[in-house]
């Protein structure tokens, strides 16, 4: 009711203030990616061109494949080790040092990206790992995974305990009652959880600038490092497919837990 | 269950003398040996020991916080006993995990899958035994016929109402023929009337089958409709375990008597005991106190008197030639109920005291109005003396 008869002058004006501040600078960079002209700031009539000469470069392509690679491997492991910290959070009571492990897990959060990169940079000099494709990885996973703990872990409060007990009353045990039962019912969460991760690798820049090493640049890194040589419409094109790419997978996936809520909400 | 009605079949008699707990060689199927249970400093369960037996329908009645509930899931297997034994057809349960248990449990929840049909959720305990498909088929149909739910089988739970999710929980609970259902406030979820209905069909049921079912409640009248016996429970102990006539009518305290039922608790003092006639003075009542009891008292202790409500005569008319157990006062509260109307009788000295009559006529005016005078009387068996 409120929502129908709500928008007055007032919110109106601010609601498109907002998107508009939030939308135009990716409207704009949509706008020339379709731009004829070589140079950026200079309208030259629509055209595709730049879309057509994106599989050519081979540079960018590469750059986009080590993304998606990382960005899926450091997700699934995040979301292992999140839904684990989760359930500990939650489930284990309060156990000895409880409030410190909550800390240590959410810490990441807060930390500057700076920070968390030399550390991991540190870190893989010292024990003499050789920069590449999984210390990205890696240092995606530690500093998405407490991403992943916070939505399971509020997800976990509200599950009805007592569904897990009826599942080892009925003779599971712990590790199938987790499976059968548990896991289905908070999947929504571990599945968002999953996407965030998702994301966050995509777009890193920092962490992965401090850890990967030779032929594991990531395409943000490799964006940017052309922005640097000056911005070509070809920038603007690939991330215009990008923008595309996750819009389409966040659509999917809250289309797809709208689905599931509404199956089990019964309508 | 709701609409076929369920058709017994042992003849009423056979109940009536089910009695096992009074028969000396009868072995307990379970059996509660000094069981503590601490939670930190604090007692939850206080040296519990009780028998079950075989086909017995037990109720756990007490308070919320008294430990009828930690009793419980200790033999569901959710908690271990801090003391003490628990034993299972002569098997100690002792570090038996939930998942090993001979036993199922109805959550007061339900605790139904969301993400399974009915037949899903009600298969899902003969799966994890790993029983073969075809039976599994047969068991859940043999299931859904038991609790009258044959066509809802694809439902999901949350496109059931709530008495039809009861029954698939029991269904559920019931799939893998346990030795012992446990069954936490099955009905707290149901309303008044449908309770009430469930309350009978899960007494035939518990008949037709033959398992023992312990129930976990803090409603009074649901313990005393469908067990056998009764354990009172108050801060972790057992206060009194009879059958339902025994708690209501010989309770063995104070505790009991006001928790079970309405009840008029009168102080008095021993001035003659007799075997089977005592006599006590109480300060609230005028006339003397005469019970037929046999109880081991003399004269000069303290006691308490429970004196039902349906128990006492009350009327306008003068009593004649009555001497021992009556009062006289004005009417200052009717709670009227349909079938029985409940007086609240302000005594001359002030004390209180409640009676109930049957409306045995039709009538709008009331026979007794507010205000009225009235004599109260009663017999020498109504009365049960309480020592603590």
């Amino acid at each position: 009711m409120a929502m129908r008869k709500g928008l007055s002058p007032v919110t109106l004006t601010a609601l498109a203030g907002g998107i508009a501040f939030l939308y135009i600078p990716l409207f704009l960079l949509v706008i020339y990616s379709f731009n004829d002209s070589r140079l950026v700031t200079v309208w030259g009539g629509w055209s595709t061109r730049w879309y057509q000469a994106l599989p050519q470069n081979q540079a960018l392509m590469d750059a986009a494949w080590v993304s998606l690679k990382v960005a899926a491997v450091a997700a699934t492991l995040a979301t292992i080790l999140g839904t684990l910290a989760a359930l500990a959070l939650v489930r284990a009571g309060t156990f000895r040092g409880r409030t410190l492990f909550a800390g240590l897990v959410y810490a990441p959060l807060v930390m500057p990206e700076v920070i968390t990169g030399l550390a991991l940079l540190l870190l893989f000099v010292a024990i003499d790992f050789d920069r590449g494709f999984w210390t990205v990885a890696l240092a995606h996973v530690t500093f998405t995974m407490c991403f992943v703990a916070v939505i399971v872990q509020s997800r976990l409060l509200t599950f009805d305990h007592s569904l897990e007990e009826a599942a080892l009353d009925l003779g599971a045990t712990p590790l199938r009652a987790f499976f059968s039962v548990t896991l289905p019912v908070i999947f929504p969460a571990v599945a968002a959880g999953w996407l965030l991760a998702f994301t966050l690798s995509l777009d890193d820049l920092v962490i992965a600038n401090f850890t990967a090493g030779p032929g594991n640049t990531t395409l943000p890194m490799r964006i940017y490092s052309q922005v640097r040589l000056g911005v070509t419409p070809e920038v603007n094109a690939i991330s215009t497919v990008f923008i595309v790419v996750i819009t389409a997978v966040v659509l999917a996936a809250s289309l797809a837990m709208k689905w599931q809520q509404g199956k089990a909400e019964g309508r | 269950m709701a609409s076929a009605p369920l058709k017994p079949q042992k003849p009423q008699s056979v109940r009536r003398k089910f009695a096992p707990w009074t028969d000396p060689v009868a072995q307990p199927l379970i059996s509660f040996r000094n069981v503590v249970k601490r939670y930190g400093g604090v007692v939850a369960i206080d040296g519990v020991s009780l028998d079950i037996y075989e086909r017995e329908f037990f109720a756990l009645l007490g308070p919320s916080g008294c430990g009828k509930t930690t009793l419980m899931r200790m033999l569901a297997g959710f908690e271990e006993a801090s003391e003490g034994k628990i034993m299972l057809a002569k098997n100690d349960l002792s570090g038996v995990p939930p998942y090993r248990r001979p036993v199922n449990m109805m959550f007061q929840s339900y605790a139904l899958f969301p993400h399974m049909t009915v037949s899903d959720n009600i298969a899902f305990g003969l799966k994890q035994e790993g029983m073969p498909k075809a039976e599994i088929t047969a068991r859940v149909e043999e299931m859904l016929k038991l609790v009258n739910l044959r066509g809802l089988e694809k439902r999901k739970p949350h496109q059931l109402s709530g008495g039809q999710r009861q029954r698939v929980a029991l269904a559920r609970s019931l799939a893998k023929r346990p030795k012992v259902l446990l069954l936490d406030e099955p009905m707290a979820a149901l309303d008044k009337k449908l309770r009430e209905q469930t309350q009978f069909e899960l007494m035939d049921l518990q008949q037709r089958i033959g398992t023992t079912f312990i129930i976990v409640t803090h409603d009074q009248e649901e313990a005393m409709t469908v067990a056998d016996r009764i354990a009172v429970m108050d801060h972790g102990k057992l206060v009194q375990v009879a059958t339902p006539a025994e708690i209501y009518e010989q309770p063995n305290s104070r505790y009991v008597a006001e928790f079970v039922g309405d009840v008029n608790i009168i102080e008095a003092e021993v001035t003659r005991a007799a075997s089977g006639d005592i006599a006590l003075k109480s300060d609230v009542l005028d006339a003397e106190l005469r019970l037929a009891q046999r109880a081991d008292v003399k004269a000069g202790d303290r006691v308490a008197v429970a004196l039902r409500p349906e128990k006492i005569r009350i009327g306008k008319e003068p009593l004649s030639e009555v001497h021992a157990n009556c009062a006289q006062g004005v009417v200052y509260d009717i709670a009227y109920l349909g079938d029985l109307s409940i007086y609240h009788v302000h005594l001359d000295n002030g004390f209180v005291l409640k009676a109930a009559k049957t409306n045995l006529s039709r009538q709008i005016e009331p026979p007794i109005d507010w205000d009225d005078r009235v004599n109260l009387s009663w017999t020498p068996d109504a009365g049960v003396l309480l020592k603590s």
